[in-house]
């Protein structure tokens, strides 16, 4: 008897988690409406939340039917390696094709997935400043001041941080300009560069507050978009410093095809990654500091963004595979600097 | 040595233990096995050349250091908290223990964004060890203190029943026959609480050499300097190098295993000599 | 015999200094920090945050989590600890050392092994699709992995009591003919009610702050697999500083609720029992 009523606590726990695996899955789409998953990565949460609006509406017109978007938003790599292990994302739009090439390396995303849209399918991009403290009191105009005794620099971990990728990157290209490709030399560069660093953080976001929060350093090398972000909220503390030389940062935007097909949402998730390219949509990009990638509209914002800057692409280095190999796998470049 | 005969005496055996190992599969060994199968699919040179590369290893030396430091710490703090909870009277005390827990409740991340901006030269703490030229955020000390912060809950809570349960007619005896409160306390209660210290102690120091979430924002993650195991998996993850990542993955858990059987071990130790003496 | 007592009082008031000292460095300062902070841009600020949409949901995901692993830990740990201190057998301390594991174990490393084992590389991933049971990135994975972290928690905080117990009053019971029930719920139960209470408490504390395992399994899907302390990561790195700490406020207070229904259950039961005498 008392036998039975312990077996029955141990059934009824186990009844529990049996249901608690049901309850998530069996929601099915109802009543005509379809609905859409965008992974992304951090700091594009409200350029989507307004981008999402406008295309539902869009969508609405044009087909009668009510689409609804989840995000997910996360460190770029992380998130690609989420859509990977399982994660039903029916588009990604990530901070690098490195990470939508690791999506397509687990068989979700076919081949060739760069060429589907406009611009490498980069409908917005972005490029890798300085934030430094108002006044710039250490005079930072540019990346060899950065290499000066007593120049505190906070960047993120290249290893971590894919967006911290195209920080390293846009300092090799102007140490390359600078001594005309003699690698030694653009070696030591970095390794002064990143002697300087005081805190690398994991992420982006963990920079920043080391930066704006905690008082550490001098300079901040931040994406454009996320160094406008903290010029909003501290107008009278920072400002930004735009170096000669930079990088022209793509995030990326692709369909998981495996995703899609399965869920019989291909037609939606094309026009939803297609419709970035409108004009609407791409002074939402603006709107947010992202450049669009429309020359037109962004010279719309010529008074917010410096369009001097020259700017190099990933192309000059090879394309992502390259560069990863080069720098940042085990052994690379950036380890080298260390040891 | 009675006890053999008592071995089922008392009912429940099968039950219990048929629970026991049944849930125990589904939640930890099998997920754990399924890091062991990953990983033997490298070949046992490449997991070396892995787990021996310098940055991997001075991240052990980071982690193990910083976590044993603070499990040490978190030892003598966490009895004299249990104490001072468990025998004194004092305004506030409910306050106190009600205190202990929220270090579990509080992300990990957000533990260690507070801690960092408190402990960092421009905070409250840290700017006044800045003062004697003491850095604390950003060096090995943060670490140590977000893995204090971290830890301290295991040992007091783990002291703590064991110090409420013992019954004070010992010490009154120990008092009668003329012994010091020094006395009394090394020689009756220690040995008591002695296996409650050491598993507090084991799993803090467990959970310390894990941690991530709260330590990344404090340590710098200079790497050499303040680089901690967990972020260095992370890092492999990232580069989408999964077998790295679980085989660095497989020494920590190995770690924490050999902690936890070591403490296990003094501690069934202690529990024989203890009844074997009374 | 009066000098020490007199001693004894010094002895006392460092100790209740020490400790005082130590928890407001530790425990008070960081979360005067959090309420500070989450109260930078005033009250509209951080009720707008509190109340917002995807924090509820976040919320309820939480309580959700926490009430399973609370439950499943809580069978688990009474057989557990039952196992472990009322027989011998071999392998005991192999055992012990398994379900201790949990809580050594790396968050990141959690969350990968449940990746491993139910994710997309694993080999029962196709048979999972098939019965269109989703684990991982959905709300089972996370209730599994608090399970997983919180695992010891209970059976941890019993066994030690059990142990100093020892077995004879249950074995004379049993002897006289008691049943298993009633040989727990009248002889050992008592015993461990007050470390019962203690596994409870920080089993669901520990439950509802669990970040680095649930951020792995998540997902991150807005308004679906976001747990609260996923939230507050979320907000963080959307550069939303202030409602990050607003919405970790929320945790601070339900962990102290927590701490004050313990209080008064632990009051209560300590006046019957002294009623009882």
């Amino acid at each position: 008897m008392k036998t039975r009523i312990l077996t029955a606590i141990l059934a009824s726990a186990l009844l529990l988690t049996s249901v608690a695996a049901f309850t998530s899955c069996g929601k099915t789409e109802s009543d005509g409406k379809i609905t859409l998953t965008n992974v992304s990565y951090d700091p594009t949460r409200e350029l989507y939340e307004q981008y999402n609006a406008v295309f539902a509406k869009y969508w609405k017109e044009r087909t009668g039917q009510d689409v609804e978007i989840t995000q997910s938003h996360g460190g770029s790599g992380k998130q690609a390696l989420e859509v990977a292990n399982g994660l039903e994302a029916d588009v990604v739009t990530l901070a690098l094709e490195y990470d939508v090439n690791a999506v397509r390396d687990a068989g979700l995303i076919e081949d060739g997935w760069v060429s589907e849209f406009a611009n490498d399918s980069a409908p917005y991009t972005s490029t890798i400043v300085f934030l430094v403290r108002k006044g710039n009191p250490k005079n930072i105009q540019d990346w060899d001041d950065l290499i000066k005794d007593g120049v505190g620099v906070i960047t993120p971990n290249p290893k971590t941080s894919g967006g911290a990728r195209w920080n390293y990157l846009a300092a090799w290209a102007y140490a390359d300009e600078l001594y005309d490709g003699d690698e030694t030399k653009i070696k030591d560069f970095i390794k002064k560069l990143y002697q300087n660093v005081l805190v690398l953080d994991s992420g982006a976001r963990g920079s920043t507050t080391t930066f704006v929060e905690n008082g550490q350093g001098d300079v901040l090398l931040a994406w454009e978009n996320e160094a406008f972000l903290s010029i909003q909220d501290y107008p009278d503390d920072y400002e930004i410093i735009t170096p000669s030389i930079s990088i022209l940062a793509q995030p990326s935007v692709a369909i998981v095809d495996e995703v899609v097909d399965k869920r019989g949402t291909r037609e939606v998730a094309t026009e939803y990654l297609q419709y970035l390219y409108t004009d609407e949509a791409q002074r939402i990009a603006g709107d947010n500091y992202y450049r669009p990638s429309n020359e037109t509209i962004l010279k719309e914002y010529a008074d917010v963004f410096n369009l001097d800057i020259n700017l190099v692409t990933i192309n000059d280095f090879g394309g992502w595979d390259a560069a990863q190999t080069k720098h940042f796998t085990d052994g690379g470049v950036f380890d080298e600097i260390y040891e | 040595m009675m006890k053999k005969a008592s071995k089922r005496v008392i009912p429940g055996f099968g039950l219990s233990m048929g629970v026991t190992i049944s849930i125990l599969s589904i939640v930890v060994l099998i997920p754990l096995a399924s890091l062991v199968v990953f990983t033997s699919t490298m070949d046992i040179g490449a997991i070396i050349e892995t787990i021996t590369r310098k940055r991997v290893l001075a991240s052990f030396e980071v982690s193990f250091i910083t976590a044993f430091i603070a499990s040490a710490i978190n030892a003598v703090m966490g009895v004299i908290l249990a104490w001072v909870l468990v025998r004194y009277d004092f305004p506030g005390k409910r306050l106190l223990d009600g205190m202990i827990e929220l270090p579990f409740a509080l992300p990990t991340a957000v533990a260690g964004i507070s801690l960092t901006s408190l402990t960092a030269n421009t905070g409250l703490i840290g700017g006044f060890f800045d003062k004697f030229g003491i850095k604390i955020a950003y060096t090995r000390i943060g670490i140590v203190i977000a893995l204090v912060f971290i830890g301290i809950p295991f040992v007091v809570r783990a002291v703590q029943p064991v110090l409420e349960k013992l019954e004070p007619s010992y010490e009154e005896a120990a008092t009668v026959l003329g012994a010091s409160r020094t006395r009394i306390f090394w020689k009756v209660i220690f040995p008591e609480i002695l296996p409650a210290v050491f598993t507090g102690f084991g799993l803090a120091f467990g959970r310390c050499l894990g941690e991530y979430g709260s330590v990344v924002f404090i340590a710098g993650n200079q790497p050499f300097e303040t680089e901690i195991t967990p972020l260095i998996i992370m890092a492999e993850l990232q580069e989408y190098d999964y077998a790295s990542a679980t085989a660095i993955a497989l020494v920590m858990l190995l770690a924490s295993f050999l902690i936890l059987f070591l403490v296990n071990l003094i501690q069934t130790r202690n529990a024989k000599i203890l009844k074997g003496g009374s | 015999m009066n000098k020490e007592t007199i001693g004894s009082k010094v002895v006392k008031w460092i100790l209740i200094g020490v400790s005082i000292l130590f928890a407001i460095l530790m425990l008070v300062l960081p979360l005067i920090t959090v309420i500070t902070e989450s109260l930078k841009q005033g009250w509209q600020v951080y009720i707008d945050s509190v109340a917002d949409e995807y924090t509820v949901k976040a919320l309820l995901l939480t309580l959700e989590a926490t009430v399973f692993a609370v439950v499943i830990n809580t069978v688990f740990g009474l057989f557990a600890a039952w196992a472990l201190t009322k027989f011998r057998f071999k392998g005991k301390k192999l055992l012990g050392t398994m379900i201790d594991l949990p809580v050594t174990v790396s968050p990141i490393i959690a969350g990968l092994i449940f990746v491993l084992t139910f994710g997309r590389q694993s080999p029962i991933y196709p048979l999972l699709q098939e019965l269109d049971i989703k684990i991982v990135f959905a709300v089972p994975g996370i209730i599994l992995a608090t399970v997983f972290v919180t695992f010891p928690f209970i059976s941890r905080e019993l066994i030690p009591v059990l142990e100093a117990q020892g077995t004879d009053e249950e074995e004379a019971a049993a002897l006289m003919g008691a049943k298993g029930w009633t040989i727990f719920s009248k002889i050992t139960f008592p015993h461990i009610k007050w470390a019962f209470l203690y596994g409870i408490v920080l089993c669901t504390a520990r439950a509802m702050g669990e970040f680095g395992a649930v951020s792995v399994l998540s997902g991150h899907l807005r308004g679906k697999t976001n747990t609260l302390p996923l939230h507050v990561e979320i907000l963080f790195n959307e550069f939303k500083y202030v409602p990050a700490f607003a919405v970790s406020s929320i945790l601070v207070m339900m962990a102290v609720l927590i701490l004050i229904i313990r209080s008064i259950v632990e009051y209560i039961g300590k006046r019957e029992s002294e009623d009882v005498r």
